[in-house]
């Protein structure tokens, strides 16, 4: 039987009470200053965890951009991306009870996601072969072919989306470690937990996923030359 | 400054730059930075990227495919236990 109280489209905006009932707005009224980010997410966790699906689909609203973004660095793949990103707030909704904010939710929700990504990748067996394949010392990008000595240097800024082309092009165990340590600011030990490899090992990947990504953007036409 | 007795080569100065880099410390004093051109352009170039990556913003809007799914499965997780709670 279906849950007539589940939404059929989140809402995005839309103010409510503790139970979930839409807080009906004045027309004429002046706008109410805005509660905090903060406090505001707390009130729509806990209506959550009562087991609210308004308030599901309201925090769902709210981290869908940065949980969807995160899988489609992470994988370069949009069909996969959507099924993980699908998968990462089914989880959520059958963990958000075990959330006790020890520390901030995006934090959490983040490292939910990156373990829905890394499980995946597991299962399919891709995260053993992108870990193999960065060990070797001949491997593409290795930094001895990484200078050629006439190549131009990049100009000190680069194009969004040539970058996120680039970061997409890059081999998955690049990938990886690129977009968790570079984009999403985890530190080497952590990812060294997260990919189970060393310190050393992903502090390697990383250099060589940057020399790639210095020869692909090198490579790619500037704006000016474009035209 | 004085001269470095044992001036590294480019090759040798890149083996050293995942733990350098790695390292958090600054190496823009090292020998080799203050002598070699190329290799002060491969960091810039390095530190570029590293840079421009911390500015991308997660600005990609899954597809409203998405939710629906989403939805659609959380009913149909819920849908057990309701039927269970009524043949109690």
């Amino acid at each position: 039987m279906s849950d007539s109280r589940l939404p059929t489209q989140p809402p995005e905006d839309t103010p409510r009470s503790r139970a979930g009932e839409p807080i009906p707005v004045p027309r004429a009224a002046p706008p109410a200053p805005a509660p905090s980010p903060l406090s505001s997410e707390s009130e729509i966790i806990a209506m959550v965890q009562a087991g609210d699906p308004l308030a599901f689909a309201q925090l769902y609203s709210l981290h869908k951009r940065r949980i969807y973004s995160l899988c489609l660095r992470m994988v370069g793949n949009v069909a996969e991306a959507e099924d993980l990103t699908q998968e990462t707030f089914l989880q959520l909704h059958r963990k958000i009870s075990t959330f006790r904010g020890d520390s901030a939710f995006s934090t959490w929700l983040h490292r939910l996601a990156i373990n829905v990504v890394l499980m995946r990748l597991r299962k399919k067996g891709l995260l053993l072969i992108s870990m193999d394949e960065a060990m070797e010392p001949a491997s593409e990008g290795n930094p001895s072919r990484g200078f050629g000595a006439s190549d131009p240097a990049l100009s000190g800024s680069i194009d969004r989306m040539a970058l996120e082309r680039a970061v997409t092009g890059l081999s998955v165990g690049y990938r990886l470690v690129f977009v968790l340590h570079d984009v999403e600011g985890y530190e080497h030990h952590e990812i060294a937990s997260m990919l189970d490899c060393s310190i050393g090992n992903s502090k390697s990947q990383l250099h060589k996923a940057r020399l790639k990504l210095r020869d692909a953007l090198r490579a790619y036409p500037r704006p000016e030359a474009r035209r | 400054m004085t001269q470095d007795p044992n001036p590294l080569t480019c090759e040798e100065f890149q083996a050293q730059l995942p733990e350098l880099i790695g390292s958090g410390e600054k190496f823009a004093m090292h020998p080799h930075i203050q002598d070699c051109p190329r290799c002060r352009a491969l960091l810039l170039d390095l530190k570029t990227i590293a840079e421009a990556a911390r500015e991308l913003l997660p600005i990609v809007e899954p597809p409203d495919e998405v939710w629906k799914h989403i939805e659609s499965a959380l009913r149909n997780e819920k849908a057990p236990d309701e039927a269970e709670r009524s043949g109690e």
